[in-house]
């Protein structure tokens, strides 16, 4: 079985978010990490390697240094990593990125395609099923338990409160949430492997059957119109009472004086 | 993009809407969605118009009406019973297709951002996520020389990393201009019993092929709580309560509030609530009149769920806990102390009151 996962590096937003000075985002200070979702999916793809001896490919559209990331999936057990970088698809909205994308899955043998539900610096979750879209294959998104049986995937989908137990013929592309399990750790031999593996890089004229007025910022559809940094309500009072008693007689003086109670 | 494909923009006409329905139940941002496209149709001097897709739904377009729907076209088919992506992407995109919308709103649920990238990417449109803001005004939005400025766009407005930033997207080049929209954001109207609307039925065919998945088993989460998103007070606990028993303290605080318990993603992972009790950017955003933020630390991924409640207090022991930022009273202490006191003094203060 082949599976491909695709990955992105994306800024940590989690807990390590850092500011400048001016209240702004200070992107320089933030680790650049493997997308967690899409971490979730690469562990899926490793587990159904151990169980059935999948050949996992890792592919990342970005910057030159994502291939760090593919680094890390290879020290992780993945066998292969596809970078696919260039000038003209930079700035490309998620149009463009799934048409690149799958430009570059063209190119592949598969039988599943596993990416994160979302990234963590876009949070859209559109990615996955556009892939899907352009390449003609059934998606499953929001996966929280994947298995094979046969040529058949059979997959647990999560609603808002409920499951669907899916099943689809493969080839077919799921959409991994990180709650599906949890990712192994590097190994050292891992590591050793991921230093001495040689990534595949790709640029535009390697994606196949894709048009260039859909790629790139020019190529997509939805434009930035103004974006800036969130202003956020300000801190209301703290205090720190010296006993709960104190504690209560502060909340309720407030809800008082607020007419709550 | 699309040059293979220009479009006339101009033959794009209305707002539209996708009614969601599950279990042949109208879903709560279907009303929102209307709320939101009866302002903007009014700014544009048009019409909103509900796509409702589904098994044997048709008796639900006078609902849609009374919330705002000048017409609904009704998708119905057995292959719709149930919610799937290939058999509902085809219903959406074909009807796209052939009433040609202006604007396209898909509620940011579970089933809305499966079904958006999907019919976006079929019908070769921009789709904008998890929308908080949609406005009409102009892109670019001031005037510059030698750059055409659009009139009368959809200007969709959405938080990005993970709540840090906002951005305010347009698609001025293809229509129709497609957002996904966060629940619980925008304001449905109040019904008007008894208005009509012009009920279409469109089917464009059904033909199983592989992307038809099939459905093996639906589970539902058992649960009678109430909607989080409906509560006018929530009482929300974090990983600091230490264990799903403990959470008996939250229930006791929200029974003598009037409120509901609801809780934060760790709460979740650890598997002392059910999902659909979750706050936050992969959980639901909730704008009750108080919130009680109570042994949670208020990760930017929580604050963007909930930054909206008219009140937020905090309870924390963690003084630089980043969810005294955003709380309006923030009291640093043991809330296993302060809880269980606070339950006990508002019930005597309401005793007091009777």
């Amino acid at each position: 079985m082949k599976i491909v996962v695709c990955i992105k590096q994306v800024p940590d937003t989690k807990g390590g978010v850092k500011f400048n000075p001016d209240g702004t985002l200070d992107r320089g200070a933030m680790l650049a990490i493997m997308n967690p979702d899409d971490k979730a999916g690469l562990e899926a793809a490793l587990r159904l390697k151990d169980q059935f001896g999948a050949e996992v490919t890792v592919l990342t559209m970005g910057l030159p240094k994502a291939a760090d990331v593919l680094r890390e999936a290879i020290a992780m057990g993945a066998d292969k990593g596809i970078l696919v970088t260039d000038r003209v698809l930079g700035g490309a909205d998620t149009w463009a990125t799934s048409t690149t994308i799958a430009g570059a899955l063209r190119n592949l043998d598969y039988d599943l395609i596993i990416t994160g539900r979302q990234a963590i610096d876009g949070d859209t979750a559109q990615v996955g099923p556009q892939i899907a879209e352009h390449l003609g294959i059934p998606v499953i998104s929001y996966a929280q338990n994947i298995k094979i049986e046969g040529d058949k995937v059979i997959v647990q989908r999560q609603y808002d409160d409920r499951y669907h137990v899916l099943e689809a013929k493969m080839p077919c592309l799921i959409t991994a949430l990180s709650e599906l399990n949890e990712p192994r750790y590097m190994t050292p031999g891992g590591i050793f492997d991921a230093c001495a593996a040689e990534i595949t890089t790709w640029g535009r004229a390697d994606l196949k059957d894709v048009d260039d007025s859909n790629l790139g910022l020019s190529g997509s559809p939805t434009k930035i119109a103004k974006a800036s940094d969130k202003v956020r309500k300000g801190a209301g009072e703290k205090v720190v009472p010296d006993s709960a008693e104190d504690a209560v007689a502060y909340i309720v003086g407030k809800f008082k004086e607020k007419h709550i109670i | 993009m699309n040059k293979d494909r220009e479009m006339n923009l101009e033959e794009y006409k209305g707002v539209f809407v996708f009614a969601q329905q599950v279990d042949n139940e109208i879903s709560g941002i279907a009303y929102e969605l209307l709320g939101k496209g009866k302002e903007l149709a009014a700014k544009l001097e048009t019409e909103v118009t509900a796509v409702l897709i589904g098994y044997q739904v048709k008796g639900l377009a006078d609902k849609l009406a009374e919330y705002g729907a000048d017409r609904v076209i009704v998708v119905d088919d057995p292959e719709l019973e149930v919610y799937r992506t290939e058999p509902y992407a085809h219903a959406l995109a074909s009807v796209i297709n052939k009433y040609k919308p202006d604007i396209m709103l898909v509620g940011a649920t579970a089933i809305g951002r499966d079904l958006g990238p999907t019919v976006s990417a079929r019908v070769a449109t921009g789709l904008t996520a998890d929308c908080t803001v949609l406005e009409i005004g102009d892109f670019p939005l001031e005037a510059r020389p030698g750059v055409e400025q659009k009139h009368n766009q959809l200007l969709m407005t959405r938080p990005a990393f993970g709540g840090n930033t906002i951005a305010t997207i347009a698609c001025p080049d293809n229509r129709p201009q497609m957002a996904t929209v966060r629940p619980g954001v925008m304001q449905k109207i109040q019904p008007i019993a008894g208005a009509k609307a012009v009920v279409e039925e469109y089917n464009p065919g059904f033909t199983p092929n592989d992307k038809y998945v099939t459905i093996k088993e639906v589970v539902k989460a058992v649960s009678d709580t109430v909607d989080i998103m409906d509560a006018k007070v929530l009482v929300s606990g974090g990983r600091g309560l230490g264990s799903a028993e403990n959470f008996k303290i939250l229930e006791d605080l929200a029974e003598v509030m009037g409120g509901t318990v609801s809780c934060s993603r760790a709460v979740v992972d650890s598997g002392w609530k059910p999902k659909d009790l979750q706050v936050g950017q992969t959980g639901k955003t909730v704008r009750p009149q108080i919130y009680f933020a109570i042994g949670i630390s208020g990760a930017i991924q929580h604050v963007a769920g909930m930054e909206e409640s008219d009140l937020i207090v905090a309870i924390n022991k963690d003084e630089s806990a980043p969810i005294f930022d955003v709380a309006d009273y923030g009291i640093v202490g043991d809330l296993n102390k302060i809880v269980p006191a606070l339950t006990a003094a508002l019930k005597a203060e309401k005793a007091a009151k009777n």
